[in-house]
């Protein structure tokens, strides 16, 4: 349990909100030409980072709009919020 | 070869006020090289390790554990043992576990206090009955014993649930496999180290991986807290901390670890002689030998090694308890944990080789794992002795995502993931 500071809200218990996965997985440009391993990898594969993780958050009972977090998995720290579209603040 | 244990052995260390037990298992310091290393000390890792050295004559190998045996996992769930999933693939493995299960203690000369009370699971709404009905006659067809019960019936096995058509999810019916129950979790880790320890595998506890040695594209062997350790075969068996061993040797897996929760209340006097789940409320309870609740929560939606869980899930969970059992409404809660699961996009584990030559995961075991611990060992030492997997684990191959053969049974099998 822990606070997010969503982008458009302000502080809220993360029970509001619903983790989407890592972010920044870009969607194929021609998923047509994808072979099945480079499908496997876009569908599946993830980081599953112990440590800081890039990922996507929706306040769904709240704004219900989708930002981004970094967040250290290893004891739930957040280390930044920003909306889609933006870069990441830290490294 | 180690002192039996027998009610003579009992008798005989009483009068010496038990204090001189021999050591269940060695403590040794690392060798140079091992024939196969498994990391990972929990019940998969260790029954691994046991079967290596019992069914395909591997006595130079080693179990690495970071913590203590059985400190993971397998110290930290529900202790529920069942086979009644819908696909084949999965009713061939859970259930090759099961059988191993019914002669485990006899096997191990060591009391893993298996205890087939049976395990219902409760169906709260029509597609809930036609899908308990369907795995069902699924389980009938794979040999699995498996009946289905209307509300009366649930009722006669389980007196004290709510079967009130009143309350905001009824309960309709439910399904009950006889041969389903529980077992001692830490006996499990415990007589797996006792019996791989008896045959010469060493058991190296305090020793965390820190890296993956390969050579173009097979293993050397791996970087330990405890130096360098080299083998040419690696079996991971990391559970939560899969992905993060994959990375080391630059794989990356389907996989996403999440806190998955339990508590126990205080002890009381024997209320609930068997396991009951329920699928669309998220609950399910039994009771310990030592009088407790036993009770499984769900995991949090987000990554997390943190081996905490968020209050909210706990809420739901015992709402729904309460719901079904208000018997339980002045119960306490004693203790809750968490643990972290390894969870794949099907909700099936992988126990398969890699693109790595000589190195081997058995992982994505998700919020169920513990069922599967004789079986599991079993098949992922035949795929590390063999570099072929079983044909009970075939289907569980990590290639399965790129082929999209998946074994689906993400809410097809008989609880959440």
């Amino acid at each position: 349990m822990f606070l997010i500071n969503c982008p458009f809200c302000g502080e809220r218990e993360q029970s509001e909100f619903k983790a989407g996965g890592e972010a920044h997985i870009v969607r194929p440009k021609q998923p047509t030409e994808l072979s099945d391993d480079e499908w496997a990898e876009y569908l599946f594969m993830r980081k599953n980072i112990k440590g800081i993780q890039f990922e996507r958050w929706n306040h769904v009972h709240g704004c219900r709009k989708w930002f981004n977090m970094v967040r250290d998995t290893s004891n739930d720290q957040i280390k930044a919020v920003y909306k889609m579209g933006e870069k990441p603040p830290v490294k | 070869m180690k002192n039996k244990y027998s009610i003579f052995s009992l008798i005989k260390n009483a009068f010496s006020y038990h204090e001189n037990w021999e050591k269940a298992w060695k403590d040794p310091e690392p060798k140079k090289e091992y024939d196969a290393i498994i990391v990972g000390g929990g019940g998969h890792g260790l029954a691994t390790a046991y079967y290596l050295a019992k069914k395909h004559n591997m006595k130079n190998i080693a179990v690495v554990e970071k913590g203590w045996i059985g400190g993971g996992n397998t110290g930290r769930n529900t202790t529920i043992i069942r086979s009644n999933y819908l696909w084949d693939a999965s009713a061939g493995l859970y259930d090759h576990a099961l059988k191993i299960w019914e002669g485990l203690s006899q096997e191990l000369n060591y009391n893993v206090m298996f205890s087939q009370r049976g395990v219902m699971n409760l169906a709260h709404n029509l597609q809930d009955v036609r899908d308990l009905k369907r795995r069902t006659h699924a389980n009938r067809l794979n040999g699995i014993d498996a009946v289905y019960l209307n509300t009366e019936e649930v009722k006669k096995f389980c007196p004290i649930i709510n079967t009130s058509q009143d309350i905001r999810y009824p309960v309709l019916g439910g399904t009950l496999q006889r041969r389903a129950g529980t077992a001692r979790h830490d006996a499990v880790a415990w007589g797996y180290a006792r019996g791989a320890d008896e045959m010469g595998v060493d058991i190296i506890q305090n020793c965390e991986v820190k890296g993956i040695k390969r050579n173009g594209d097979a293993v050397e062997g791996i970087e330990t807290t405890k130096g360098f350790i080299k083998t040419k075969k690696i079996g991971v068996v990391a559970a939560g901390h899969s992905s993060v061993i994959a990375n080391m040797a630059g794989l990356k897996l389907p996989l996403e670890s999440k806190p998955l929760q339990a508590l126990v209340s205080e002890p009381v006097k024997p209320i609930i002689d068997t396991v009951v789940m329920s699928n669309a409320v998220h609950a399910y309870v039994s009771q310990s030998d030592k009088g407790e609740l036993v009770i499984g929560a769900g995991t949090d939606d987000y990554v997390s090694y943190s081996q905490k869980g968020s209050h909210d899930i706990v809420e739901g969970t015992l709402n729904a308890i309460l719901e079904l059992y208000p018997i339980f409404s002045r119960m306490r809660m004693l203790r809750q944990w968490g643990g972290i699961v390894d969870i794949c996009p099907d909700a099936s584990p992988i126990i398969s080789k890699t693109s790595i030559k000589g190195l081997y995961f058995n992982c994505g075991w998700g919020t169920g794992g513990f069922k599967a611990t004789p079986g599991s060992g079993d098949l992922f030492a035949h795929t590390i002795a063999n570099d072929e997997p079983h044909k009970l684990n075939a289907a569980f191959n990590i290639n399965r995502f790129v082929s999209g053969d998946l074994v689906d049974e993400h809410g097809a099998a008989a609880v959440a993931h």
